[in-house]
């Protein structure tokens, strides 16, 4: 080492040996603070699991019972929603990143920036008030579309993202052979871009499946597995929420459990959306 | 890699073309400029093209050889702002009329592009898109037959005849850019523009692409963009020198680099500028 450089090259080492740490410290804190979350979910919950508290409805205190009609609940509004809310969102983003170019696409990207920021608790509002009020009750209909809502901003996003991804190379090359703008769109855009408008959706649906407030003035809670999409249904997040605010510590250690189910299925429909989604060349 | 040994070694004297047959015009341009927004990038270029035959543009980076190029088959459509004045004919008709059809011309005159863009699909999709799109064949017999012809003719299909079935992106940067052109030839085109088809390729894959470029010209009309001096030389019957957007001299390729009429072309050929 030649002695004229000594002095810097020190200070180089010591201002990156300093960053290094800190970083590195950031993310200990900030993946301890999940882990810490996790856990404590997983020790105050695991205790009230039992193969019957997967299975069977809620019971009055003192009986038992458990969150089976939630599961089937939550799995029908999260189907509902995906229903509307991806074909819906994806069509969106397609036509943002392929023919938005004009004032109108500046306009409707603008106001599906502020849909993503908007209050969950508003889009049920809002819901409660244009189908469940004209309709005079609650169901799983309401439910899923106030879940849809919330989806499709998020969805639109992620595509118009991902298909601004898609080398304009590829286009060009299908356009040369003498494909019209549809089918360019329809038969290369959209399966180059496919698995990251996947990861979208999953987004969406790991997002919406946390999801409470819209369904308190939607879906509303149901003590019964559903048996149509006009009526009240149960979900996993409102049993967790009127388990938790009761007074019985049955209740308590049932909505321990109830969470502890969720965490594992959104966990679960992250590990399975990762697997479909990885890399294949 | 094919087994016998590519001619790698550089041939820079012109094949000797004392006469060049006398064709019918394929395309004619006429008072052709372009505009990107305000600043133009083509001055008033008339040209004509025989059919069957190699013509080359050269010239130094930006002087408007790719976007003439793109103007044959109305590529530069799709980038907005753009506006094109004069007239392009392709056996007698404009191109740029209104009603003129873009996906017709586009079926016509194919393109292979500077850096090879295989579709994420496998090989045999990526030849076969062409032939769906514009359902040029009735049956699964008939398409399995232009697939392997297109890839016979573009020197591909030995190297790929026992895997049509996995991704093209698996190939070689020479492979790829042979795809492309087996892409582009599937359709069966009457003109085929190609944009510096080989300015990314080892000299191994290049002299493939030069062997291929001449032996497609008993069937097409061919119009290459290179950088490559050597390379319009090696392939071209025709050369075009392009500089500042104005299209400076046509001549026959010989001639264009043993005697040109321009003082600039030969300033440019002998390496005084450019």
């Amino acid at each position: 080492m030649i002695s004229f450089f000594a002095g810097t090259d020190r200070t180089r080492r010591a201002t990156s040996g300093l960053m290094t740490t800190l970083t590195a410290l950031c993310t200990v804190v900030a993946v301890g603070i999940l882990l810490i979350i996790l856990s404590y979910i997983a020790m105050r919950g695991i205790g009230a699991l039992n193969l019957r508290f997967l299975v069977d409805t809620p019971r009055p205190v003192g009986e038992g019972g458990g969150i089976g009609n939630a599961i089937v609940g939550s799995a029908v509004l999260l189907l509902l929603s995906c229903v509307v809310g991806i074909p819906l969102g994806i069509s969106t983003g397609v036509y943002l990143s392929e023919f938005g170019g004009g004032a109108f696409a500046t306009t409707v990207r603008f106001l599906i920036d502020t849909l993503t920021g908007i209050p969950s608790i508003v889009t049920g509002v809002f819901v409660y008030a244009v189908i469940v009020l004209p309709m005079n009750h609650f169901s799983a209909l309401a439910g899923g579309i106030a879940l849809a809502l919330i989806m499709i901003p998020i969805v639109a996003r992620t595509t118009e993202e991902m298909i601004r991804l898609v080398p304009h190379s590829l286009r060009e090359g299908a356009l040369a052979l003498g494909a019209p703008q549809w089918r360019v769109t329809l038969g290369v855009v959209i399966p180059a871009a496919a698995s990251g408008i996947a990861t979208g959706a999953m987004l969406a649906i790991a997002r919406v499946s946390g999801e409470t407030a819209p369904l308190l003035f939607t879906a509303f809670g149901s003590r019964f597995f559903p048996r149509n999409l006009n009526e009240p249904i149960a979900s996993l997040t409102v049993q967790i929420y009127n388990y938790a605010i009761s007074p019985y510590d049955e209740w308590h250690a049932q909505a321990w459990a109830a969470t502890l189910v969720l965490m594992t299925l959104i966990l679960g429909i992250n590990i399975i959306v990762r697997f479909l989604t990885r890399k294949r060349f | 890699m094919s087994t016998s040994t590519p001619t790698i070694t550089p041939k820079l004297e012109v094949k000797s073309r004392a006469t060049l047959p006398a064709r019918p015009t394929k395309i004619a341009v006429e008072g052709l400029s372009f505009y990107y927004g305000h600043t133009r990038a083509l001055q008033d270029i008339s040209l004509e093209i025989p059919e069957r035959m190699v013509m080359a543009f050269i010239g130094p980076s930006g002087c408007g050889k790719t976007t003439f190029l793109r103007t044959l088959n109305r590529m530069n459509d799709v980038i907005p702002g753009t506006r094109v004045e004069g007239r392009v004919a392709i056996d007698g008709q404009d191109i740029y009329a209104s009603g003129a059809d873009v996906v017709e011309l586009r079926r016509k005159v194919g393109m292979v592009f500077q850096k090879s863009n295989p579709f994420p699909k496998s090989i045999f999709d990526n030849v076969a898109y062409g032939l769906k799109i514009n359902r040029l064949t009735s049956n699964k017999a008939e398409l399995e037959d232009r697939v392997e012809e297109a890839l016979t003719d573009a020197a591909l299909w030995s190297e790929v005849k026992d895997r049509l079935k996995s991704s093209a992106l698996g190939l070689s940067g020479g492979q790829q850019q042979r795809l492309c052109i087996a892409r582009a030839l599937a359709i069966r085109p009457e003109v085929i523009l190609m944009d510096e088809p080989a300015s990314a390729l080892d000299p191994i894959a290049t002299s493939k692409i030069e062997e291929l470029i001449v032996d497609l010209k008993r069937q097409y009309t061919i119009v290459i963009v290179t950088h490559n001096m050597q390379q319009a030389a090696r392939v071209s019957d025709l050369t075009a020198f392009f500089l500042l957007g104005k299209l400076i001299e046509v001549n026959s390729t010989e001639k264009m680099f043993t005697a040109p009429d321009e003082k600039l072309t030969e300033d440019y050929i002998t390496g005084r500028f450019g």
